[in-house]
């Protein structure tokens, strides 16, 4: 996984609450076997017409949100299946991180996965970051992980939190098995101790 | 010692390490994998030359894209990019030595269904699945829910997920259901009431009379759509109707075991006085047939009321409730036994098991769905079909104008060649409205499998009460 480091970027607005993993990544798009290559179908339906075209008004085909890195959303934003292909899309897309006031549990974490940064923030300073983001590509917002601040293109700054050990692997993009096999013995007492415990599980 | 939640003894019984900061190795008991979400993650154990650390407690079933028609063993009825995925499957059960059923098995079907219908899901147990609905076993007392590739691959690499502790949350459904009222109902409107988001950080228990009163299947339903409602797991506690359903299964502990397993099982309430860091209470009586308006499952009203006007919501629902009820093609004030159906789905995790198939059966039993309306009936597994025919269920369906499929999770989530057209509209027991969910521009209605069979009948969503 690679490290997340300091960047700033173009936030796209996306306001819509409840955006799903269907809209994310539509079902027709699950059936390949390898991790890369979703990000042309991110947010397909409503990207794209059936012919292939796209729909001018949606965010991300506007000319200055072409290249967006943040996403600003509404509510409850990756609701929906566990697809790990909605945040692989997104990644895949460019984007890297993604404010809301709320995420579904399964998304949030599957983006930490994936050397993504969600972040939640309470609904006034979205507000804050929505508005900015409208103001296309010259709202750059620079988001710095280390110091857990975003600073918006006004200069603003908020701060925001995140769980220790989600920062710790995202700035290192450590590979959680790796750290997890670890504690391979823990694993073989626990086991031990549940099969005495519990032999018919 | 402090009191306890259920949630509180599963969870401290799965600890393997806590580090400082409280972030857990949680220990998994039973790891059900389907062929969409695991091939990433079989590559990546390969790529990193890891095997599976617990293949005897890893169950393998493909469901999400394989075709429901009853000439399936033809290969040519998948498309090509389904077929890899199947044969990926295949191949990984294979090589890496887990429990696997086939599309050719009896016992093949949803992967939420053949696990407890294996006796593989037991009380008290952790659960996951590269699927949302992996909250379906939480109706066993098991704490059980979805995750993504990734954590499919660390929990085939170490039988462990990296976890913290959800809060608790208690759901209590008091008194009596009326009649023509299930457990769907009340799963759909506990979210009308919380709203997709409102069991976010939390593991739901159910509780009450009301859930007591329901059957294994019912409340396999009601745990089922705890995501649907935000929560990372639903969870009820076992009792006697958990034991029964449990005794005798393929892979359930026999003899002494079970007695000891059951001493165990009899632990597994919340204590008096623990702590729940959220309750909502809901009157058994108060909730009737429901139905779902919009796009997301959250938009819920009983089939008595009428489409709502975006006016009437707050905040950034106005705008999403004008985007589904434009994208549903309704009109604020219509009245929902007004909306007509085109197509009727029965089956699903939510609702493809033999309890839901009896009650489909009691609505059409001697009637014809009508004319022109297309109606499907999938059920749950091999199994579930199997009995289905044996009671006699399955000719009233045919004799209805019902299509009777192959086990699969079909029109659900429509991977497979079961999915509606542009605008086409559908009454359905599954457990998603999103757009799209059922085939590009489809229009997806919520229902218990009762309603969705007076759908069927009339062409119309209606209030199965009328009707029996």
């Amino acid at each position: 996984m690679n490290k997340f480091e300091t960047f700033t970027g173009i936030a796209a607005p996306m306001p819509l609450v409840n955006i799903d993993t269907d809209m994310i990544i539509p079902k027709v798009f699950l059936k390949s076997i390898a991790r890369t290559g979703f990000g042309k179908n991110l947010f397909d339906e409503m990207r794209f017409n059936r012919d292939g075209t796209e729909i001018e008004d949606f965010v991300l085909n506007k000319p200055q949100y072409r290249s967006s890195q943040i996403l600003i959303a509404g509510d409850n934003f990756g609701c929906g299946s566990s697809r790990e292909h909605a945040p692989w899309a997104l990644e895949d897309f460019g984007i890297k991180v993604i404010v809301s006031t709320s995420f579904a549990d399964i998304f949030f974490n599957n983006c930490f996965k994936n050397g993504m940064l969600p972040i939640v923030l309470p609904q006034e300073q979205v507000d804050i970051l929505m508005k900015d983001a409208e103001k296309g590509e010259n709202a750059r917002m620079t988001v710095d992980l280390e110091a857990q601040e975003i600073t918006t293109s006004d200069g603003d700054v908020i701060s925001f939190d995140v769980d220790a050990f989600k920062k710790h692997c995202l700035l290192n993009g450590l590979d959680d098995i790796g750290l997890t096999l670890e504690k391979a013995d823990s694993i073989k007492s626990f086991e031990d101790q549940a099969a005495q415990a519990r032999p018919w599980v | 010692m402090s009191p306890k939640t259920l949630y509180d003894k599963i969870w401290d019984a799965h600890v393997a390490h806590e580090a400082d900061d409280g972030t857990c190795l949680l220990y998994i008991d039973r790891h059900l994998v389907h062929e969409v979400t695991s091939a990433q993650a079989f590559e990546g154990l390969r790529l990193a030359g890891r095997t599976v650390h617990a293949p005897e407690k890893t169950i393998a079933v493909p469901d999400h894209n394989v075709p429901t028609t009853l000439d399936r063993a033809d290969p040519a009825t998948m498309t090509p990019e389904s077929r890899i995925q199947v044969e990926a499957l295949d191949k990984n059960a294979k090589e890496f030595g887990v429990h696997y059923y086939p599309v050719s098995d009896v016992r093949q079907g949803i992967v939420h269904i053949v696990g407890p219908e294996q006796g593989w899901t037991l009380p008290g147990m952790t659960v996951v699945c590269g699927d949302s609905h992996t909250a379906t076993h939480g109706a066993f007392g098991a704490l059980a829910h979805g995750i993504g590739t990734s954590e499919v691959e660390h929990v085939l690499a170490t039988q462990t997920l990296i976890q913290k502790k959800s809060k608790n949350m208690k759901v209590e459904i008091t008194g009596k259901l009326k009649p023509g009222v299930t457990a769907k109902d009340i799963t759909l409107a506990v979210i009308g009431e919380t709203g997709t988001g409102g069991g976010t950080g939390y593991v739901i228990e159910y509780c009450g009379e009301a859930i007591r009163d329901l059957s294994m299947e019912g409340r396999m339903t009601v745990c089922n759509m705890a995501i649907e409602g935000g929560a990372r797991a639903g969870l009820i506690a076992p009792d006697e109707t958990t034991y029964a359903y449990v005794k005798g299964r393929p892979h359930a502990p026999k003899g002494a075991q079970f007695e000891a397993a059951l001493d165990w099982w009899k632990t597994l309430f919340t204590d008096e006085d623990a702590h729940f860091d959220k309750v909502v209470t809901l009157k058994g009586e108060d909730i009737q047939p429901v139905v779902t308006w919009g796009t997301s499952p959250e938009d819920v009203l009983p089939i008595t009321g009428v489409v709502p006007h975006p006016d009437d919501f707050e905040g950034g629902k106005v705008e999403a409730a004008k985007r589904s009820i434009e994208y549903m093609g309704l009109v604020p004030g219509q009245k929902l036994t007004d909306i007509e159906i085109d197509t009727v789905f029965i089956g699903s995790c939510t609702n493809g098991r033999i309890e839901d198939l009896r009650a489909v059966a009691e609505v059409v039993k001697g009637k014809k769905i009508k004319d022109g309306m297309r109606a499907m009936i999938v059920p749950g597994s091999g199994l579930v079909r199997a009995q289905a025919e044996e009671e006699g269920l399955a000719e009233i369906f045919e004799a209805a104008g019902f299509e009777w499929r192959m086990a699969g999770c079909s029109m659900c989530l429509a991977m497979n060649p079961d999915q509606l057209s542009e605008g086409e509209r559908c009454a359905a027991t599954s457990n998603r409205n999103f757009e799209g969910r059922q085939g590009y521009k489809g229009r997806t209605h919520l229902v218990s499998p009762g309603m969705a069979a007076a759908a069927a009948l009339t062409g119309k969503l209606t209030d199965v009460r009328e009707l029996v």
